[in-house]
């Protein structure tokens, strides 16, 4: 739509070849125009901060929430502030257990950032592997993928995960499949677009003509230069795989009870929100929001900067 | 026209093909039925008497064709849990469904075009970004923890709302509807707004960015210098233009609205076919998983032609045989 606006910017960021030299100096331009936006710096300064806590959680929450020679069930339904029968602060309550919100919150962002990046990451592998396969090799082949690719786009997310975890079962592990199951297709649409405009440009061409190997053309020269929306999409999609996989949770399809995530957490104060005993649920809550919102900040940013034809 | 249109059809019906496929491969070779059905403690015997009843022992296309045969003839088997036809259990609870989806459709619609399209008008008001920052929120904000905090406000603490349930119902066209009833509105606020919170920070988005892309265009700059008011300008010129994208993107979401009722009728406790098929996947009750999986990929089959047909009709221009492989 906005095509033929973004067009020379977008050649003017991502030069025909990539020479390394200057991969260091690009990469400090696009901090500094990065951190020109203030809401997205307060979104990586959060983000860092948040990748910190779940990285940390083991040593720095006050107790281990799954330990269950930690647990006192005297201490269980205390509202925030109060203190346990020992004397230690709960800042954020507890739950019918006696687990501490707070360390089972620093518990469950871990779960939550591995199962989100885990799944992330691999939908992007195979998802801009089959767009960059079906760009370059073209014919039946490509028009077999994208078929697939339409396919699939066309339900939506949950629905997919749904149908995966009906077939799979319940579980973590079986969220993060059908997490990578229904996100893939994202990615193999938009590598795929973008690789079909580089594969024409005159920098493939003199790759040929060298007679350089296909897999060196495709993974050398073709994939760092569709990258850019590559990157943009993943951190997206790792706030949206974040909370599907809370939703699932939810739903009673994913973590289960012995390996919380933020999703089961908020799960099981829904009992006992109707009696007033607000924090079980709340403050769990207000951590995903905080973790979704600050990728979101930073996606956005990167968005702009990197400016990939918009999605 | 007529040619595009049956080749769009054959496609759909292809899709649908290859989804029951699809379907049956990943209900019966991933999972195996047999462990569902049967007690562990069963004999052998008893074991190989359920496996040869369920045509388990025949080839895996003999049972792809016995099951397509059921599908045909609307028969997907028996709940375990209801002991009913699995597919008169979801029809059932359609109207429950669509009901909500209905509405929150319409609240996301009501509520997002018009502040979609005061934003794109004057992006540079504080009220405009406020709009703006309040959208992302309704973007990142979890639906579900959304929905906790609803009934928390609105149920707990002030009392206001039901925290669950359809409430009253009315009987119309052979169906229960709860928006007939003043309890049955009343119980269905709180649901549909929450359904609704995804999808009017979309339908605002999408708004906003049409109107910015069709204001700069030649022909809103022609038609204010011929002297039209700007109202006319706006609501013929610039609407007009913009409802192609929001048809569009409204009519694919509405499929995704039914999807993510499941998340919103577990919460509130709606019976809908959402609040079904957690229960049957929680349950393992393979026959209403079947028959729910079929019916949204129907469903969505159905709402992509539509769309497509609802193109044709909005904007002339685009021809669907055009459109190549």
């Amino acid at each position: 739509m906005s095509q033929a606006a973004n067009g020379p910017q977008k050649t003017a960021l991502v030069p025909a070849s990539l020479p390394s030299a200057s991969l260091l100096a690009r990469s400090s331009k696009l901090a500094q125009k990065f951190v020109m936006s203030p809401g997205a710096a307060l979104g990586l300064g959060i983000l860092v901060l948040i990748i910190f806590l779940a990285v940390l959680s083991p040593f720095i929450s006050p107790q281990n929430p799954y330990d269950l020679s930690q647990l006192d069930i005297l201490d269980g339904r205390l509202a925030p502030g109060s203190s346990s029968f020992d004397g230690v602060p709960y800042y954020l309550g507890t739950d019918d257990q006696g687990r501490d919100i707070l360390s089972g919150i620093l518990y469950g962002l871990r779960t939550s950032l591995i199962v989100g990046v885990l799944s992330a990451f691999a939908a992007a592998t195979i998802g801009t592997s089959i767009g960059l396969i079906a760009a370059y090799i073209g014919g039946r082949v490509e028009t077999l993928l994208m078929r697939l690719v339409d396919l699939q786009l066309s339900f939506p997310t949950i629905l997919m995960a749904l149908m995966m975890l009906a077939f799979l079962g319940k579980g973590l592990t079986n969220v993060v499949i059908a997490l990578i199951i229904a996100e893939w297709a994202t990615y193999a649409r938009t590598v795929r677009s973008s690789a079909l405009v580089e594969r024409e440009k005159e920098y493939i061409e003199a790759a040929h003509c060298l007679r350089l190997p296909g897999y060196r053309i495709l993974f050398r020269h073709l994939l760092p230069n569709c990258l850019a929306p590559v990157i943009v999409i993943s951190t997206m999609q790792v706030a949206r795989a974040i909370g599907l996989e809370a939703t699932l949770s939810f739903l009673g399809l994913g973590a289960s009870v012995t390996e919380p995530s933020l999703g089961m957490l908020i799960s099981n104060g829904y009992q006992y929100l109707l009696s007033g005993l607000y924090w079980i649920s709340f403050f769990p809550g207000i951590a995903l929001l905080i973790t979704i919102v600050a990728i979101n900040l930073v996606g956005d940013r990167l968005r702009d900067i990197l400016n990939p034809r918009s999605m | 026209m007529l040619a595009s249109l049956l080749r769009r059809l054959i496609q759909a019906i292809m899709v649908v093909l290859a989804m029951t496929i699809i379907v049956f491969v990943g209900v019966n070779v991933i999972g195996n039925p047999v462990d569902i059905l049967i007690n562990p403690d069963a004999s052998q015997a008893e074991y190989a008497r359920v496996v040869a009843h369920l045509g388990l022992d025949r080839p895996l296309w003999q049972q792809y064709l016995m099951f397509i045969q059921g599908i045909f003839h609307g028969d997907f088997g028996t709940s375990f849990v209801y002991n009913k036809p699995a597919l008169s259990l979801i029809v059932e609870r359609l109207p429950a469904t669509l009901e909500l989806a209905m509405t929150a459709l319409l609240i996301a619609i009501v509520v997002g075009l018009p502040l979609g399209l005061y934003a794109g008008l004057h992006p540079e008001r504080l009220s405009s970004r406020l709009i703006m920052s309040g959208s992302i929120l309704g973007f990142s904000l979890p639906t579900f923890w959304v929905g906790l905090m609803f009934i928390l406000l609105f149920s707990v603490q002030l009392g206001w709302l039901p925290s669950g349930g359809r409430g009253e119902t009315a009987s119309f066209l052979d169906a229960n509807w709860s928006f007939l009833t003043a309890d049955g509105l009343h119980h269905l606020i709180l649901p549909a707004l929450n359904l609704a919170l995804f999808k009017t920070s979309l339908v605002l988005r999408l708004t906003r960015a049409g109107v910015q892309e069709v204001l700069p265009q030649d022909y809103v700059k022609f038609a204010r210098a011929k002297g039209l008011s700007e109202n006319r300008v706006i609501y013929t010129h610039v609407l007009k233009n913009l409802m192609i994208p929001v048809v569009t993107i409204t009519g694919l979401e509405f499929g995704s609205l039914i999807a993510f009722s499941v998340v919103t009728e577990s919460i509130f406790a709606w019976p809908g076919m959402g609040k079904l098929i957690i229960d049957s996947i929680n349950n393992l009750d393979r026959p209403v998983i079947v028959a729910y999986l079929m019916m949204m990929v129907v469903l969505f089959v159905a709402l992509n032609f539509i769309i497509d047909i609802c193109y044709t009709l909005l904007d002339p221009r685009v021809r669907l045989d055009t459109k190549g492989k």
